[in-house]
């Protein structure tokens, strides 16, 4: 129930601004333009769900700390596990980045997203060059004496001292993961909210003034499982 | 100016809602599906392939193992010529030191943070904690007695006579003055040995720590160090930054950052590129990173997709549906 001037609260502002850049139906969408149908699309997905199991690896080992997952055999598991979603997380993560350079996926005023997207791949090299630093073992130590040098050398050392276990935990397991965690979310929002780049418009279609011909294919469709009407609300 | 109104009415297009046809897509289920997938895949390669782990150095592994290179390194330190009394900024105010790009001198731009004495940090503060040993004492009040043009003078000395000494060993240097240097580094090799001197670099008098700046800092000035990481395939020069021990991909996504201390002019010894090899390659590696990001509105690169043509894989269904029949 709701009273009068209630749609003034700065909650009720704020919600109305919500869902307004992202209704439900387009931030949780059951369809997809037909294009979007290549195994090119899986990875995006694939690097979210890399990130997940690297985040709950991470979580466990610094719980545990060194002193289990250095000695126990569950410990050296759980770091092994930790070790591989790492891998796969940046195997998949740069497969979409090049699908997406590939694409073009920067066209239509989705500059933003790939922004987001280059900044937290470019955020997740630095995070997992922390966690090598906070393995606190042989790989550690030479790491932390090799890096010191080159962010020495451009007086981010100054600050960002690679040899302070304690500052480096702190950076892999909390500010940096907070930093990841917000420019991942807003980068699939971007997606949710400017919708998946179509494909490049062939040069008759661009003359006549249509995205790739892409009304022209709107009959001729791909895949056509929904009726016209039910796409075009879809696509908001 | 018609390719901008070209390329906006383009830009128009593109951004505009879809128009065309859709198809079913489940995103949650497939996220559920990518996790498990993931989730599979990590479990069997960690199952099989485990993960690399070798045990951290320690200074008393250093002193058994290499003591002579240990004697050297503590002398070097008196002597304010390893490579930490000479580092400049961040450790030691030394206006000569420090690599740069250009005239550009950004590892002094911040000063002195992490202020390190090595002769005092690394040597005499953990020998003067040594008990019941007076021939230590006697050397410790020989050496704090003397000037600092001495003491440079008897540990530049032995240092000498221990690089010219055969193995470099403390016990075959030929006789000279060394004042009380010699002693100094005996002693502290002992102390390193029994695992005195690990606990007191990191500890210096509380009793909780977090900080290995002078153990590492005291760790990589020998050679010992980097010999290991060497014979592990970790060295700078083979492309050691990216690797980890073992036969593990390591961090394989700094392929392009250990590119550049593989080749010329960063691999030419003693030109004033490699001696600022790592900011050179960090400013090379900040443009790069910056073009990364800067992409869609970087004239000629955001359009080079279109010229590459594997769009028309990615997207072969729809440009196929969309001939003509």
């Amino acid at each position: 129930m709701t009273a009068a001037g209630d749609e003034r609260m700065w909650t009720a502002r704020l919600r109305r601004r919500a869902v307004s850049a992202l209704p439900p139906e387009q931030l949780l969408p059951d369809r997809q333009p037909a294009y979007v149908s290549s195994w090119i699309y899986v990875f995006g997905v694939l690097s979210l769900a890399s990130l997940l199991v690297v985040l709950v690896t991470g979580v466990v080992l610094a719980l545990a700390g060194p002193q289990w997952y250095h000695v126990s055999g569950t410990g050296r598991f759980v770091n092994s596990l930790h070790l591989w979603s790492v891998e796969l997380f940046f195997f998949t993560m740069v497969i979409h980045l090049w699908g997406k350079f590939f694409m073009a996926a920067w066209r239509g005023r989705r500059a933003l997203t790939w922004v987001t997207g280059a900044v937290a791949f470019l955020g997740s090299i630095g995070t997992a060059f922390t966690g090598y630093l906070v393995q606190s073992n042989f790989d550690s130590q030479w790491i932390a004496g090799e890096a010191k040098d080159g962010l020495n050398s451009v007086g981010i050392g100054a600050f960002f001292n690679v040899l302070n276990y304690g500052q480096m935990l702190l950076f892999h397991v909390v500010l940096l993961p907070l930093v990841l965690g917000v420019l991942i979310v807003w980068h699939v929002l971007l997606v949710r909210r400017r919708g998946v780049v179509p494909p490049y418009e062939q040069a008759a279609a661009a003359q006549a003034g249509t995205a790739g011909g892409h009304r022209a294919d709107a009959e001729s469709t791909v895949d056509s499982t929904v009726p016209v009407g039910q796409k075009q609300e879809v696509a908001g | 100016m018609k390719w901008r109104a070209k390329y906006r009415a383009a830009e128009a297009r593109y951004a505009a809602p879809w128009a065309g046809a859709y198809r079913r897509y489940d995103i949650v289920k497939e996220f559920v599906v990518a996790l498990v997938v993931v989730s599979l895949l990590t479990l069997g390669l960690a199952a099989v392939f485990g993960s690399p782990d070798r045990t951290a150095i320690t200074l008393a592994e250093w002193a058994t193992n290499a003591p002579n290179d240990f004697v050297a390194t503590a002398t070097s330190e008196l002597a304010g010529s390893s490579g930490t009394a000479t580092y400049g900024a961040p450790y030691v105010d030394d206006p000569t030191a420090g690599q740069k790009i250009g005239p550009l001198a950004l590892q002094r731009w911040a000063g002195v943070t992490t202020p390190v004495d090595t002769a005092t940090e690394f040597v005499l503060n953990p020998l003067a904690t040594v008990p019941g040993d007076q021939g230590l004492t006697d050397a410790l009040a020989q050496y704090k007695a003397a000037t600092a043009d001495q003491q440079q003078k008897w540990a530049t000395a032995y240092g000498d006579a221990l690089t010219a000494a055969p193995d470099n060993d403390p016990a075959k240097v030929t006789a000279g003055d060394y004042g009380p240097v010699p002693v100094l580094a005996d002693r502290l090799l002992g102390y390193a040995r029994s695992g005195g001197l690990d606990g007191q670099l990191l500890a210096a008098g509380s009793f909780y720590q977090t900080d290995y700046t002078r153990s590492v800092l005291f760790l990589a000035d020998g050679t010992y160090l980097a010999d290991q990481a060497a014979a592990a395939h970790l060295g700078g020069e083979q492309w050691g930054m990216m690797n980890e021990t073992g036969r593990y991909p390591g961090q394989a996504w700094l392929w392009l950052y250990t590119f550049w201390y593989q080749v010329p002019p960063f691999t030419t010894k003693g030109s004033s590129w490699a001696d600022s090899a790592d900011a050179w390659i960090w400013g090379i590696m900040l443009v790069l990173s910056l073009v990364l990001i800067l992409v869609p509105f970087i004239p000629g690169l955001r359009s080079l997709p279109r010229y590459l043509g594997v769009h028309k894989v990615i997207w072969r269904n729809h440009y196929r549906a969309a001939q003509p029949r």
